[in-house]
């Protein structure tokens, strides 16, 4: 009775606050608690004629590993796996060098006026989306009226074929990650630096440390906890694909997708070009333990490092 | 150099001049290429259809021409159609997101709040897991009977762990605690604390949190493309998204349709200039307005990525 007393107390004191947060928690409870237990579909034959989410999910017949042996067999998931990992490292570690590098080219620019204006101007494909990016590459690209392709031309060489071409994707795919992403993130981090108490570099200055020395000995040790859990964050979502870049850069091109299938791509076609919703689970299913599994992971490797720099 | 320096060749505390000069190249080099696509698109615009037929894309064009836009002005139906669904969207999803989030992230932020480890932890754990894109799928589409309605390209972008927690940590660094006392004090409740004293020397961060979602709902393509099939509520990304495809359409399976067929589906599509006046139209408003908001998304953008 007591207990139940206190109980009802804390509540009432706390009832504002759980008000508060009454429309977010349920927006969290629909949209993204509600689907998980979705995803044993990964485990079934999905019905979509049973009536509802509850009634599909349950009454859907149990096909045990089936949609997985699918997955694994048909050495998709061995293609989406690679391309996802391999070019999420690429865009983790060239992504990392040239945004620190950026960031403290524009700290260090002694026309502060144009270095604003630098950072500016790279910080607008950020606020660009993808489908008005692939037009932009499309005027490049285009077999026939592309920019690229006229300038082969004129020096002689035969057109290229890019939207059928693969081998040239890895290429194009990597650079419009970085065009993409490298005006936000060095802004993360020149922000970081321009955090950083100027003491520092006034004592070293009277020391008569140049500012490469400065670099190396105040800068980048000041920002690597950053740096450090940016990067662990990154790995954690190693498995999990930017959809647009990969779905619509390329234009959806079937010739391309040895090189542009990633699990993202893949879960999204499975669903809604092929309507094979168990696959799309399997391969969904799979993307969201792993990925998981590496956040988790990534998380406990910086705790042995460095307790304070843990996420959680 | 500056005057009063004389027999230095470089002052110390400045980067040599040569090196000054490459790393400008560089740096400025790289903004140039961020922002010349956008350029190009501009004058593809306004380049005259028949010429840009005849030469491919040029950075000069042959022939100049405003055609494109006329057009676009006197039958662009569709695509007025579609500005109208993206401003809807994005205003309504911005108003509704900015509320939510900001009395999530509000309570978060007080620490008599009792349950606020548990409800960040509710937030906080949708960043790391995800029941997937096919059962999300199904729930909106299914059980929630969102699809071909505007409620589909609003809720499921409403709330978002990420701005919670930049709005939180905004609140519990940039409130001082007195100004939450002294309400208390008066008898004030904790809403009108929120309304009358908080959210008022609060709106820069709330700034920020709506900056992203306008930015997000404006941008977004991806709702659509999963879950709006009727023409008539298409938003801007996603028109530019379907004329593409048909283009991609037509080209690969010219040899299978006989040629007047696929000559007859490229008329009923938008010329090549009108195409890219489009996308100018579509990018136009971010891209001059960005340069004014983008401190707000450093500011976020900052917060976010300082461990909490």
């Amino acid at each position: 009775m007591k207990a139940l007393q206190s109980k009802m107390r804390d509540l009432g004191r706390n009832g504002a606050f759980l008000l508060m947060v009454l429309p977010g928690a349920a927006w969290f409870l629909i949209f993204c608690y509600l689907p998980m237990p979705g995803a044993i579909l990964a485990f079934k034959q999905y019905r979509l004629d049973l009536g509802g989410f509850f009634e599909g999910l349950i009454y859907s017949e149990w096909t045990g590993l089936r949609n997985f042996e699918f997955l694994f067999r048909a050495h998709d998931a061995y293609i989406i796996t690679r391309n996802t990992v391999l070019y999420n490292l690429v865009f983790i570690i060239l992504g990392l060098v040239l945004s620190v590098a950026m960031a403290i080219i524009l700290f260090n620019l002694t026309q502060k006026k144009l270095a604003k204006l630098y950072q500016t101007g790279m910080f607008m494909p950020y606020f660009l989306s993808w489908i008005i990016v692939s037009y932009f590459v499309f005027s490049f690209l285009s077999v026939d009226k592309g920019v690229l392709n006229q300038l082969l031309v004129s020096l002689g060489i035969e057109p290229v074929h890019w939207y059928s071409e693969p081998k040239y994707w890895p290429f194009i795919l990597v650079f419009m990650n970085i065009w993409k992403g490298l005006g936000y993130s060095s802004v993360v981090y020149l922000a970081a630096i321009a955090g950083i108490d100027k003491t520092y570099y006034e004592a070293a200055m009277i020391d008569g440390a140049s500012k490469w020395q400065q670099t190396m000995n105040i800068t980048l040790p000041l920002i690597k906890p950053m740096m450090i859990v940016l990067t662990i964050l990154a790995v954690g979502g190693i498995f999990r694909a930017d959809f647009g870049l990969f779905y619509q850069v390329p234009r959806d091109s079937g010739p391309l997708f040895s090189m542009t299938n990633v699990i993202d791509t893949y879960v999204y076609r499975s669903m809604k070009v092929l309507g094979d919703f168990g696959l799309a689970a399997a391969a969904g299913f799979y993307q969201s333990v792993v990925g998981f599994i590496l956040v988790l992971t990534a998380n406990w490797a910086v705790k042995k490092v460095n307790e304070d720099q843990a996420l959680f | 150099m500056k005057p009063g320096r004389p027999g230095k060749s470089y002052d110390i505390h400045r980067l040599p001049p040569v090196w000054n000069a490459l790393l400008h190249l560089f740096a400025g080099g790289f903004a140039f290429v961020c922002i010349f696509p956008f350029v190009f698109v501009v004058i593809l615009s306004f380049t005259d259809e028949n010429a840009l037929l005849m030469y491919g894309y040029r950075i000069v064009p042959e022939q100049w021409s405003t055609q494109a836009y006329t057009y676009l002005f006197k039958t662009g139906d569709q695509l007025f159609r579609s500005y109208g669904v993206t401003i809807l969207i994005t205003v309504i999803g911005t108003l509704l997101s900015v509320c939510m989030t900001t009395l999530y992230a509000y309570a978060l932020s007080r620490s008599n709040f009792k349950y606020r480890k548990f409800f960040t932890f509710f937030a906080f754990f949708t960043m790391l897991f995800g029941g997937g894109l096919v059962p999300t799928y199904i729930v909106v589409a299914q059980m929630l009977q969102l699809k071909d309605t505007l409620w589909a390209l609003i809720l499921p972008m409403a709330m978002n762990a990420f701005h919670i927690i930049v709005l939180r940590t905004f609140l519990q660094t940039m409130v001082p605690n007195p100004i939450i006392e002294s309400g208390k004090i008066d008898g004030a409740s904790e809403f009108r604390i929120l309304f009358r004293l908080v959210v008022p020397i609060s709106l820069p961060g709330i700034a920020t949190i709506a900056l992203f979602c306008t930015l997000s709902y404006w941008n977004d393509w991806f709702n659509a493309l999963l879950y709006i099939d009727s023409g008539h509520l298409v938003p801007l990304q996603s028109l530019l998204m379907r004329i593409e495809q048909s283009m991609q359409f037509i080209i690969s399976n010219s040899a299978l349709l006989n040629s007047g067929q696929s000559r007859e589906m490229l008329q009923s599509l938008p010329q090549e200039t009108t195409r890219m006046a489009m996308v100018v139209l579509a990018t136009g408003p971010i891209v001059f307005a960005y340069p004014f908001f983008q401190r707000y998304f450093i500011q976020g953008l900052t917060i976010g990525a300082v461990k909490d």
